[in-house]
């Protein structure tokens, strides 16, 4: 077993190395990268984790995994919230986001807070991508430490 | 609120995650660079910005006084990664001047999963490690190097880590102060 520590500073040092500023805008930030780690860890990973668990019902059942078992592995809590319009679009609700809880919620850092939800946002799509769902992720910073991530199934 | 997990040290994360974590992270560096020399050089920084804030979390949850000599920085060091990352290196061939030793590592959690193909043959895959080991000893006044003197993953029978001794670093005076 390893220490949680090191993986809050090896994330860190992802962010800090894996993203770039876009060429065209300084402002804006290139994440795919960063979003692309996040996929094949995620990939791999729910190989390890769902070795011992039976066949998933359906589509549902899969993202209550994810919001269960799955985060758990990561972040050592469940998703605090979970809603779906039941066409394939989830709302997962993060009320203490481990990536961002250690950085001030003032006004200050907001800039910098989507940068650090990139990884987890590759890691639900890297997991659902094995499952066979096909995903768009997305994630946004509600009010520090809240984040909020948007999966959008792909119907093929 | 969700339920608490049952059954989990709350302190400790699977290792799976941080080894897979970390081999995509070489995978990606692998792609950006090319040439295995500079992948070397970035997980060395990597490296040494993690040993840098590592360090503080060491002393706090250690409370571990100044070390009098390297050897005693050496225990240190064999119980970070026992603290870290479960595993218990043995310290071996001091160098005469005991200002050099070889961590030797059974096991490494970092390449667990790993085989290196023949053309990334330079590439020193754990090279983070020597990178914190490095920064942590800066941020305690110990200028030192760390290498790998052999590899597991390139068919050595263990995985050795060497550490020497260069300096000790002395405060400086903020410049304009006498």
């Amino acid at each position: 077993m390893i220490d949680e520590v090191l993986l809050d500073l090896l994330h860190i040092e992802l962010v800090n190395t894996l993203v770039t500023p876009s060429p065209n805008n300084k402002s804006e930030l290139v994440l795919t990268e960063l979003e692309n780690v996040g996929h094949s860890t995620g990939y791999r990973l729910i190989e390890r984790i769902t070795k011992d668990s039976l066949r998933f019902k359906d589509e549902l059942d899969i993202m209550k995994f994810i919001c269960k078992d799955f985060w758990s592995v990561i972040f050592k809590k469940q998703i605090d919230n979970l809603r779906t319009n039941h066409q394939g679009i989830y709302v997962l609700l993060d009320h203490r986001f481990r990536f961002i809880c250690n950085i001030s919620s003032s006004k200050q850092f907001t800039e910098l807070m989507p940068k650090y939800l990139a990884f987890s946002c590759g890691l639900i799509r890297g997991a659902l991508g094995n499952l066979g769902l096909n995903a768009i992720v997305t994630g946004e910073v509600v009010k520090p430490p809240s984040c909020r991530f948007q999966v959008q199934i792909n119907k093929s | 609120m969700a339920k608490p997990v049952k059954n989990v040290d709350s302190k400790k994360i699977s290792s799976d995650l941080f080894s897979l974590t970390y081999g995509s992270l070489v995978f990606q560096l692998i792609k950006d660079y090319e040439n295995p020399e500079d992948v070397n050089k970035q997980l060395e920084r990597i490296g040494y910005n993690i040993g840098l804030r590592l360090i503080e979390d060491f002393l706090a949850k250690t409370n571990t006084p100044r070390c009098f000599d390297f050897k005693d920085v050496a225990d240190k060091i064999q119980s970070a990664f026992r603290m870290y990352l479960g595993i218990t290196p043995s310290i071996t061939n001091w160098s005469q001047g005991n200002d050099e030793f070889s961590l030797t590592l059974e096991a490494n959690p970092l390449a667990e999963f790993i085989e290196l193909p023949d053309h990334l043959i330079n590439l020193r895959y754990s090279n983070i490690l020597p990178g914190i080991i490095r920064g942590a000893l800066e941020m305690v006044q110990i200028e030192a190097k760390a290498w790998f003197l052999q590899d597991y993953l390139k068919g050595d029978a263990t995985t050795e880590l060497r550490i020497k001794f260069i300096k000790k670093l002395e405060d400086v005076m903020p410049q304009g102060e006498d």
